[in-house]
């Protein structure tokens, strides 16, 4: 019997340079930070890609007050079609060096480069191109009377999209002549410091971005400085409420894009096939590393079965391994804390009751992995229907009627995002009018694109980011 | 809903009651298949086309290519079906299918030569006892706008001048009718006179349009007995694409789950380059699974391809590219 083994077909590194260590971006330079460097390794290998400094509160208050010169010397006197022009530039910039940009965020993430290539760094470039678009048009998107920046925008963002994230905080608040102090997640600044570059590339006026490293306490930093008048954050929803908790009461504006418990639901007159691929891109796209991911399964009871073994035949083709592979299709998990939630959490939900499947595939010996996974006579109490587990596990519920459906979709405290499949067009629109989520998917799943808005009901947070949505919270109006 | 066909009753007994134990019904009538066929799970379009995109974006290199590209040049029905085909151009097909590169003896032989009806003689006596089969297209190629004694006996003389393979078309307009026991009876009354010759059912999919037609035209055809089924003639774009395939490979994987027996794949029509061919054998492999990369079980129809694999070949074996002026051919492109 013959295989088709497909030979190796690595991207090669050389495209990035990576220096051994990097310092904040504050001002447009590259500053030591005064805090203890920490060093970025890469998830799959645990191989270390560079040194990376921390950011104190004194750093950060250097890097806040440098934004807030830019905002009230340059940024904000700037026209609204000169700041497109900034923002145009990066956007080309970007798509110019987008292998690097890829590379590079596979090595820092772990995630696959057929994902990093084809949809981490395009969306990224996009979501510039998007918002450069709307700099000089800000009063006509019926965001209210007189729009105008707030000021300096403080902006933290996680590990699974890197850059993406990054894109989609920056782009519209320099499209709305706001200034930005970001911090990325502690083990995945890289793609974020090579966007600095990026910045200085495009001859950006000094200060207007500003990128701090660092982990929680740097965060903090940032909630907590005086000089900050708009945070926005991506995150847990643990964190979201700490933030929440810390500008109460302060003039501080937020917005905040938190977990999900997501259901993806397919009905019985569901195209199948393409159904079974939705299951599959909604939890192991970016090794379910995403928030708006489809974790919870919700199948009708009466092809419950054939739905299981078709997903379960499908996993079976699935290529787990080394995240620069082009057929790669799993990469490794981003750390070992967060591949030790996942244990915990799958060995709870064996726990509980539930059965655990998984493809049985190799891992490599090195890095953080774990096996494209599947739990099927989950219930709605076990804690893997509930906790966001954050990575590449399924757990499979049943339902008997839509009305069902709909109740145990809304049986969660997250609302970030649903899926709905069938071939009813009128069961869509019933559906996604009950499901309480920011995005409902139908007979699709994980699509993104920045005209579209984002964001969640409930505790996974508030605000919309992408689309003409998403330049709200970076502007105030009226008188 | 009844339907006339002027078959006789005998001929298709076996199918029709291989269909009526398979569809749980007393009689096998139109409406049965009708509730059979449009109770397969739909197709969504756009998921299936992004699938095959996605199938698109493997890439294979080094060892893996070479294989592929032998493999592919292996299951290639190498075709000529032209008005103006002589018996000196089907024998130069011939000679080509025996000695694809005169230049590389290793090089594998396609799977069968591919001639209107007429032709398979002198195509059996040029390939003898070589292995290459001689298939032969029947049943009023392309259009199938004939009597159904026109295309039976289109058929069998295509049988007696030795034909291995049968490739025929389905009747198009009584399929898009609705009118699936024609369609039916006609596969299984042809697949009757092929004696041991296996039947290769042509569901023309440019003209069926969408891919639930396509799924419900490949179980039809698997139900009334086809060995293989296959996209096209070759005569309408458009021809074996991508996300038909693999609708094609989904109905013959699911059939097997099914019926235990397993039915062929071959896109025809359209597939020119060795990056095309690999693309469809990924998709053979991570669809069907690796018991259909096997030139029994898949095919692909064509004319140009063998001579880009040819080329590719070279390339792997030289490590230089050589050009058209490299490959031999009895009927060369004038676009080398």
């Amino acid at each position: 019997m013959p295989t088709f083994e497909y030979a190796p077909a690595p991207e090669s590194r050389a495209v990035v340079d990576l220096q051994s260590s990097y310092g904040l971006f504050i001002n447009g330079e590259f500053v030591d930070g005064s805090g203890t460097g920490f060093k970025s390794i890469s998830p799959a290998t645990e191989e270390v890609l560079a040194e990376v400094s921390e950011a104190t509160d004194a750093d950060v208050d250097a890097a806040v007050r440098a934004a807030r010169t830019a905002y009230t010397r340059v940024w904000s006197r700037m026209s609204g079609t000169d700041r497109g022009k900034y923002l145009y530039r990066i956007a080309r910039i970007l798509q110019e060096r987008a292998r690097e940009f890829a590379v590079l965020e596979s090595l820092d993430n772990g995630k696959p480069i057929k994902e990093s290539r084809d949809i981490d760094i395009p969306l990224a470039a996009a979501h510039f191109f998007y918002n450069a678009g709307w700099a000089d048009k800000l009063e006509y998107a019926s965001l209210g009377t007189n729009p105008r920046p707030h000021g300096v925008v403080g902006q933290i963002i996680p590990w699974n999209f890197p850059m993406l994230m990054l894109a989609w905080k920056i782009a519209p608040a320099l499209a709305t002549g706001n200034t930005v102090v970001l911090k990325p997640a502690e083990t995945t600044p890289l793609t974020a410091l090579l966007f600095a570059e990026v910045c200085q590339q495009a001859d950006l006026p000094p200060g207007v971005v500003n990128i701090v490293t660092g982990a929680g306490p740097t965060g903090q930093a940032i909630v907590d400085h005086a000089g900050i008048d708009k945070l926005a954050f991506t995150g847990s929803t643990g964190v979201g409420k700490m933030i929440a908790r810390a500008i109460s009461g302060t003039r501080k504006k937020a917005t905040l894009e938190l977990g999900g418990k997501a259901a993806n639901i397919v009905f019985d007159d569901a195209p199948i096939d393409q159904a079974v691929e939705g299951i599959v891109n909604g939890i192991f796209f970016n090794q379910g590393h995403v928030c708006c991911a489809g974790s919870r399964l919700l199948v009708q009871e009466s092809i419950a079965s054939e739905v299981e073994s078709r997903l379960k035949r499908r996993l079976g083709t699935l290529r787990v391994g080394d995240p620069l592979d082009k057929n790669t299709d799993v990469g490794a998990i981003n750390s070992r804390a967060q591949l030790d939630r996942i244990v915990a959490l799958t060995d709870a939900g064996e726990g509980e009751g539930a059965t655990r499947w998984d493809n049985g595939c190799e891992l490599p010996s090195k890095g953080f992995w774990f096996r494209p996974t599947v739990f099927t006579g989950v219930t709605q109490t076990h804690r893997i229907a509930q906790e966001e587990i954050f990575g590449p596990v399924l757990s499979v519920l049943t339902f008997r009627t839509p009305q069902e459906a709909v109740a145990k979709a809304n049986n969660t405290p997250y609302g970030l995002s649903a899926g709905i499949w069938t071939e009813k067009g009128s069961r869509i629109l019933w559906m996604a009018d009950q499901l309480k989520a920011g995005v409902v998917w139908a007979n699709t799943f994980n699509q993104f694109d920045p005209t579209s808005p984002f964001g969640g009901y409930k505790e996974s947070g508030y605000g919309r980011e992408g689309g003409r949505h998403g330049l709200e919270p970076y502007v105030k109006t009226g008188a | 809903m009844s339907t006339s066909t002027d078959l006789p009753v005998a001929a298709a007994t076996d199918a029709t009651a291989r269909a009526r134990d398979l569809l749980g019904v007393t009689r096998l009538t139109n409406q049965a298949l009708t509730r059979w066929l449009h109770g397969l799970p739909g197709v969504d379009q756009v998921g299936c086309e992004a699938r095959a995109a996605g199938l698109g974006t493997r890439s294979i290199k080094t060892t893996s290519k070479q294989w592929a590209i032998d493999l592919a040049i292996s299951m290639i029905d190498l075709t000529t079906l032209e008005g103006a085909d002589t018996k000196g151009r089907v024998r130069g097909l011939a000679a080509k299918a025996l000695l694809p590169d005169p230049s590389d003896l290793s090089t594998p032989r396609p799977a069968a030569v591919c001639v209107y009806g007429d032709m398979v003689e002198t195509a059996k006596a040029a390939l003898g006892d070589s292995g290459v089969k001689v298939a032969a297209v029947a049943t009023a190629f392309p259009s199938g706008r004939a009597s159904m004694a026109v295309k039976l006996a289109d058929t069998k003389d295509a049988v007696k001048a030795g034909a291995d393979e049968i490739d025929m078309v389905i009747d198009r307009g009584a399929f898009l009718s609705g009118d699936y026991l024609t369609v039916f009876n006609q596969i299984a009354a042809v697949k009757q006179v092929c004696g041991d010759a296996r039947l290769k059912v042509i569901m023309e999919t440019g003209e069926l349009v969408t891919y639930d037609n396509v799924r419900r035209a490949s179980w039809l055809s698997m139900l009334a007995g086809g060995d293989f089924i296959k996209t096209s003639t070759g005569k309408i774009q458009p021809a074996a694409t991508l996300p038909v395939t693999l609708i094609m490979l989904e109905a013959v994987r699911d059939w097997r789950d099914l019926t235990n027996r397993q039915v062929g794949v071959k896109p025809a029509g359209g597939i020119k380059t060795s990056k095309d061919a690999i693309k469809f054998l990924v998709t053979v492999s991570e669809i069907a699974g690796e018991d259909w990369l096997d030139n029994h079980w898949f095919r692909f129809g064509a004319s140009s391809l063998l001579n880009d694999l040819l080329l590719q070949r070279q390339r792997m074996s030289t490590g230089a590219y050589s050009g058209g002026s490299y490959i031999a051919d009895d009927s060369p492109s004038t676009a080398y």
